[in-house]
């Protein structure tokens, strides 16, 4: 496989979040605007790429019993990591994101590509994953809080577009279910008819 | 008095499935059937009560010797161990029980609603009682909203759908909808 | 196997040492501004700022800030931690040496996003505390407060924490003028 479509892949064919149907928590916890939906994918996609690294080293020297438990400890030593730099240096961020960035242990993907992908390729293919499905996973995130954004408070990344009040309830919970459905009804279409 | 607020705000008002968000990929993966979604609701309620007082009680080690900085690691590990033990456990003693719950455990280690709970639990600096009566009010209101949100998904297989909402979004449109009723609790408290 | 995971967990615990030992600066760094600032808008401009200081009201314990203007009066900063809806609440409050408010700031929530969590954002609310001199209760209970639209739970905790920063100052003006007497003496 090509490297290019190492990291197309992870935007479309296998994207996390409309495909995969992985990590729905913060997808749909952090979403409630564009901002925040963002920087929550860059931080997932900081451990991710990450933790593909490290593990796509250490497989071959990791005996299969303990494979599991010995992921999860890299995963949560850069979750950590991420967790003090974020609020030496952006704790503003930090407080927004709150409880869901120490759940980035438990997000599906990360998990999910140590075992599926970087435990049995190489280094630079397993950085390449990351940076794919990281990709795909902030894009996701980006666009379901634009629409919340633009529904709940009629802004795109903090600039008033309209001016008002606007739908309260899609910045509320039930806002994050229900963009998240119509999105995934929306993203069903487009690809499954090419 | 102090409890029963507790209590409330953590089966209703701030239900940790439709309006924290956490640990949603089981209630999306498992709610077909009441049954299977009731059996799960178990298991979670058992682990998350129990994570909870163990985790309480790491945490005060942690904070006593300044690695507060382990935090993540560490609960995650007792998560993981806490759930294997339990399998086990459960096995020798109570077979029926097991049997009940068994292929539900596994999953649980990656439930972030587990480890979500234990994480605010110390983040908010909670008594060791009022940990323990928000995790189980937590989790309980984890199984309210989780069969509540089977027995309409059952009622659900058996309306045609248009095809493009087959499965997952129709599911998710739903949860919106029971998302909105519970917001009609915000103020009881 | 067990080596292995033994090993595994100490380079990572190592790991994290380190770091924590680089960041425990910056974090601490980045906290103390943020309550510079928020001393700062809560405050009138110029003036010598204190050291932080305590008092204690019934049971509960406050830090504080005093600061003396340039006309010579003083006023004062007292940080004041209220039970929210979704966590605690925890707010900056200036008071002036009348007792009436100059400007309040949130220092930390977990409040509803879009609900309550406009106690911080939302300027019609946030403005109301500029100068505020009037009943501190909700309009709903009988005072002055103007409510946030649909989170009136958020707004009677932040009213409770400025009246407790309130109560906070008069038990100060009070502790400083009984060594003010006994000096005299």
């Amino acid at each position: 496989m090509s490297k290019l479509s190492l990291i197309s892949r992870g935007i479309l064919k296998e994207n996390p979040t409309f495909v995969l149907v992985l990590g729905m928590c913060p997808t749909l916890a952090t979403t409630t605007s564009a901002i925040n939906g963002m920087e929550m994918g860059l931080a997932t996609m900081f451990v991710l790429i990450l933790s593909n690294i490290v593990i796509s080293l250490l497989a071959p020297v990791v005996p299969d019993k303990v494979h599991i438990p010995v992921y999860i400890v890299v995963i949560a030593t850069f979750v950590t990591l991420l967790q003090l730099v974020m609020q030496a240096y952006t704790p503003a961020v930090y407080q927004t994101l709150g409880l869901f960035i120490p759940l980035i242990v438990v997000n599906c993907i990360v998990l999910g590509r140590a075992e599926a992908f970087a435990n049995k390729h190489g280094v630079l293919e397993s950085a390449l994953d990351g940076i794919g499905i990281g990709l795909g996973f902030t894009l996701s995130l980006t666009v379901i809080g634009m629409v919340r954004e633009l529904l709940g408070s009629l802004s795109i990344f903090g600039w008033k577009i309209i001016p008002g009040d606007g739908i309260l309830a899609f910045v509320l919970a039930p806002g994050a279910f229900i963009v998240l459905g119509y999105l995934m009804v929306l993203f069903n279409k487009l690809t499954k008819k090419n | 008095m102090e409890y029963f607020v507790i209590i409330i705000s953590a089966i209703f008002v701030n239900n940790i499935l439709l309006s924290q968000f956490l640990g949603v990929c089981p209630f999306l993966g498992v709610s077909n059937k009441v049954s299977t979604a009731t059996g799960m609701s178990g298991a979670v309620c058992f682990v998350i009560t129990l994570a909870t007082v163990v985790t309480w009680l790491i945490n005060l080690l942690l904070v006593r010797f300044n690695l507060a900085y382990l935090q993540t690691i560490a609960f995650i590990l007792v998560i993981a161990a806490l759930v294997q033990m339990v399998e086990i456990v459960l096995k020798k003693i109570s077979p029926s029980l097991y049997q009940a719950l068994g292929i539900f455990l596994p999953l649980i280690t990656t439930n972030c609603a587990v480890l979500g709970v234990a994480l605010s639990v110390a983040q908010k600096g909670m008594g060791l009682g009022q940990a323990t009566v928000y995790a189980l009010a937590t989790s309980l209101g984890y199984g309210l909203a989780m069969i509540l949100f089977a027995g309409i998904r059952e009622h659900l297989s058996l309306n045609s759908v248009p095809k493009p909402f087959r499965g997952l979004p129709i599911a998710l449109i739903t949860a919106g909808i029971m998302a909105m009723a519970f917001l009609g609790f915000s103020g009881l408290v | 196997m067990v080596l292995c995971l033994g090993a595994v967990c100490l380079v990572c615990s190592a790991l994290l040492a380190g770091v924590n030992a680089l960041t425990e600066a910056p974090i601490k760094e980045a906290a103390e501004k943020a309550l510079k600032e928020s001393i700062g808008a809560v405050l009138p401009q110029g003036g010598e700022l204190s050291e932080e200081r305590g008092v204690s009201v019934g049971d509960q314990n406050y830090v504080y800030y005093e600061c003396t203007l340039a006309e010579g009066s003083t006023c004062y900063a007292v940080k004041s931690t209220v039970q929210g809806f979704g966590g605690p609440l925890t707010l900056m409050v200036g008071v002036l040496s009348d007792l009436s408010i100059n400007n309040t700031s949130v220092l930390s929530h977990s409040e509803t996003p879009g609900l309550g969590a406009k106690c911080a954002t939302d300027e019609g609310f946030m403005n109301q505390w500029k100068g505020f001199n009037g009943v501190l209760k909700v309009r709903k209970d009988g005072g002055d407060v103007d409510a946030i639209t649909a989170s009136t739970i958020t707004s009677r905790a932040y009213t409770l924490a400025v009246e407790q920063a309130v109560a906070a100052v008069k038990a100060v003006q009070a502790q400083n003028e009984q060594t003010k007497e006994e000096t005299n003496e």
